[in-house]
């Protein structure tokens, strides 16, 4: 609904993905979280939070797989009596892909949206969602 | 004593306790948190549905103090602010007060009216969207809370969460006074494409 404006978060592929038809693969997504904000966890410990979550555009020679997340933190807030299930600072995520055994040999990119939904101390920010960016290379 | 130095005495001891009187930190800090009359400007009308279906408009509200709420259902500062402002409402409601809150939430009543059922939210809430949000000064973090006095102008504004007892100094200090007369309710009626329902 609302406007992107400004983000709370970065999330970048750390490197290019080679990998040869027919085989699992997986690429390591760096999120970084500005110093100050936590986002979610991909498991919140509310219903009504929103979670970290990462897709991506069906197409190309790679399959979306799983999503590995890392273990969150669990923080406590001022405005919250319970702990918090948390990522703040930075932090990896997997992605895990097929390559599709017909995929042709060559270069490709892979676009993925990483939706967050950040507050700090005192403030709460309406769900964003930033682009990821994976090339890889099928042999 | 000399009527010279009594006069003194006095003076100093009026001297002093006006001194206490402004700098003593226990002085409620009523003033720091509202704008003055001047600085004032119209807060705009809207018209959103509330969770009933019926369409609620801030100019409805001509003559009394408003609190309006920006917030949304997965916003964790904002819950601890709603229920000081369900109490403000019980409170204050008899002497001409409301509270609005105005949800920011995506996924608008499906997310929303679960919330408003399970907390017992005892004032008006709408869902909000972009433009509303625009006439506001382009709401960014939540809460935002706006207090408007009873000519219609936006008297204060709080972003995140605030003291309990800052809001409600601002509401009482409101409450205090009452409208212009001759100044109507000071509120924007703005076009039909400015005005939302969702």
């Amino acid at each position: 609904m609302w406007a992107q404006g400004n983000q709370y978060l970065t999330a970048e592929a750390s490197q290019k993905l080679v990998a040869k038809r027919g085989t699992a693969t997986e690429a390591q997504i760096a999120v970084s979280v500005q110093p100050g904000f936590h986002v979610n966890s991909n498991t919140p410990s509310d219903a009504y939070l929103i979670p970290l979550k990462l897709t991506w555009t069906p197409g190309g020679a790679l399959e979306p797989g799983t999503v590995v997340f890392p273990k969150p933190q669990m923080e406590k807030y001022e405005f919250s009596d319970k702990p918090l299930s948390v990522f703040t600072g930075d932090f990896d995520l997997v992605a895990k892909f097929k390559v599709s055994a017909g995929a042709s040999q060559g270069p490709g990119i892979m676009l993925g949206k990483l939706r967050y939904q950040a507050c700090n101390n005192n403030s709460c920010f309406p769900p964003k969602t930033v682009e990821v960016r994976l090339s890889y290379q099928v042999q | 004593m000399s009527a010279v130095r009594l006069g003194t005495v006095l003076l100093t001891g009026v001297l002093l306790g006006g001194v206490i009187y402004w700098c003593w930190p226990a002085r409620p800090a009523k003033a720091a948190s509202l704008k003055p009359d001047r600085e004032r400007h119209a807060a705009p009308d809207f018209a959103l549905k509330d969770v009933n279906g019926k369409t609620v408009r801030l100019s409805d509200y001509k003559g009394k103090v408003v609190l309006l709420d920006f917030w949304a259902t997965y916003c964790g500062p904002c819950k601890i602010e709603i229920p000081w402002f369900m109490d403000f409402e019980r409170k204050h409601k008899d002497q001409g007060f409301s509270v609005l809150g105005v949800s920011m939430d995506d996924d608008g009543w499906d997310a929303v009216k679960p919330f408003v059922n399970d907390v017992g939210i005892n004032y008006r809430v709408m869902v909000g969207n972009d433009s509303t949000a625009e006439m506001y000064g382009g709401i960014e973090a939540l809460p935002t809370t706006f207090l408007i006095d009873r000519d219609g102008k936006i008297a204060a504004v709080h972003v995140g969460l605030t003291s309990r007892s800052e809001i409600e100094n601002g509401i009482e200090q409101l409450l205090q006074t009452p409208a212009h007369p001759a100044g109507g309710s000071g509120r924007v009626s703005l076009p039909a494409e400015f005005v939302g329902t969702r």
